[in-house]
């Protein structure tokens, strides 16, 4: 194996002097997709309720209209994620692995500060730089939990919060609409309307409502449980006459064998075996 | 002057019935002097897997050579193919190594599965996955891509069909770019043939 493709883990910089390099010739850098979101999440009577929206942004243009932001940490444990997609993505990802191993190795169903725990260290240590800003729900045995992650790795505890560009609007209807105590049905009203707010009044938010309520039975994903915005103009359009494209040159490739096959193509010269 | 736009290029993916096509330009260029009208930016890894990169040229080469190194570890440790979702989260995952000093590329990657399902994923220079059921562009004319593409795309198309749906897609969107163009070439996989087409486009 190459030397450069022994890397066990952690970041590779390989690239910053000439990306700085590069910057400095005057050459703007790619824009990573974000998710200008509106995520929020609700403590209620016996459980949690995490709510999401859909769109994924690079600038101006909608990446995704339907994304997923509400990721899995573990059975009893989501986690909202705003900020860049890639981010938001590996960061839950990677603490949610280390979780399933902590349970394989302890027997017990993990528990949400755990997840808290793990998420903020590996914030913190770098710095802000990994742009995620997180909601974390869950219930364990100390019951129902939520918090929210800063990007630098400061947390709080709250019994409803919000998060991303949309978290004003959210957080408008979660202050006028809060009550201690509230049923699943009414923290989930309650909750859609928050998300709701985000899609139609921020520019970064849009499309559907992913919402996830956790109790102590399990967790229930409940994705596009609201879609506020169906296409409005015809979706089918008349299809292209066979042939009407100008071809230049066509060429069959070999029929692609559903079957398991290997052929590891090699351009170097066979060794000299005499 | 960005760097995603010092070469130019123009990819789009889609998916039909048991079947996916994957076409981009064939311009390569350095900022507005056109260097090359032979460079195609879709890389086969296997017959039914094709990767196709936008962005930076020389990282677009570099990457396809680590991911073709890397697919063959794979074939000689696992005796098979590498599915098309394995890949793209092994593309992921490489990117996202590199995420305080990325490649700059937008990766598309369009493949059937071993039982003829559709594959079709795009990523961002960090790797952050968009797996769509039904298409996917990156490039330089994003926006123009994007505008056809959701105009004249539907669903369940065969692969004669499909292959007439993106080259339409493809060759009216890089008439808007300015640096993209000058041909396209279009591969189209289904589950029981599988074909190459160079088009006809404009040649300015």
């Amino acid at each position: 194996m190459l030397a450069s493709e022994r890397k066990p883990q952690g970041f590779d910089f390989d690239l910053c002097k000439r990306n700085d390099w590069l910057e400095k010739q005057g050459l703007k850098t790619l824009k990573p997709w974000s998710t200008g979101t509106t995520i929020c999440g609700v403590v209620f009577k016996d459980g949690v309720v995490l709510g999401a929206d859909t769109r994924s942004t690079a600038g101006e243009t909608v990446a995704d209209k339907n994304c997923e932001k509400i990721h899995f940490m573990a059975p009893n444990i989501y986690c909202c994620g705003a900020g860049t997609a890639a981010d938001t993505e590996n960061v839950t990802g990677m603490i949610s692995s280390q979780l399933e191993l902590h349970r394989f190795r302890t027997g017990r169903e993990s528990r949400v500060v755990t997840s808290l725990t793990l998420l903020k260290s590996h914030l913190f240590r770098y710095q802000g730089y990994i742009s995620a800003a997180l909601v974390l729900g869950g219930v364990d045995c100390k019951g129902p939990h939520l918090f929210t992650v800063f990007p630098h790795g400061s947390t709080d505890a709250l019994p409803f919060c919000t998060m991303g560009s949309g978290s004003l609007n959210a957080m408008a209807v979660y202050e006028s609409g809060y009550k201690e105590d509230m049923t699943k049905e009414e923290a989930m009203e309650l909750t859609k309307r928050a998300i709701r707010a985000g899609i139609f009044n921020d520019l970064g938010s849009g499309s559907n409502v992913d919402l996830c309520v956790i109790t102590a039975d399990g967790a229930e994903y409940l994705r596009n449980i609201d879609m506020p915005n169906p296409r409005t103009f015809t979706a089918v359009p008349a299809p292209f006459k066979i042939g009407s494209t100008p071809v230049l040159k066509s060429k069959d490739l070999p029929v692609p064998s559903l079957e398991t096959q290997v052929t590891v193509e090699t351009t170097a010269t066979a060794m000299d075996m005499s | 002057m960005s760097i995603s736009t010092y070469n130019g290029a123009a990819i789009i993916a889609m998916s039909g019935k048991d079947c996916v096509a994957i076409g981009c330009d064939l311009r390569l260029g350095i900022q507005n002097q056109t260097l090359a009208t032979d460079f195609k930016k879709v890389y086969k890894i296997h017959d039914r897997l094709y990767l196709g990169l936008a962005g930076l040229a020389t990282d677009a080469l570099t990457l396809n050579q680590r991911f073709q190194f890397k697919h063959n570890m794979y074939k000689l440790r696992e005796e098979r193919n590498m599915n098309p979702a394995t890949f793209a989260h092994m593309v992921s995952k490489t990117l996202y190594e590199k995420r305080f000093g990325p490649y700059f590329v937008e990766p598309v990657i369009a493949g059937i599965d071993d039982d003829g399902t559709p594959y079709i994923t795009g990523m961002d220079s960090l790797g952050a996955m968009e797996t769509s059921k039904d298409f996917m562009v990156a490039g330089t004319a994003p926006n123009s891509l994007w505008g056809v593409c959701e105009s004249f795309y539907r669903p369940n198309l065969g692969p004669e069909e499909l292959f007439e749906t993106i080259s339409q897609c493809l060759l009216s969107g890089v008439d808007r770019d300015a640096l993209s163009g000058w041909g396209a070439v279009v591969y189209v996989i289904a589950k029981d043939k599988s074909f190459v087409k160079t088009l006809k486009g404009r040649m300015d």
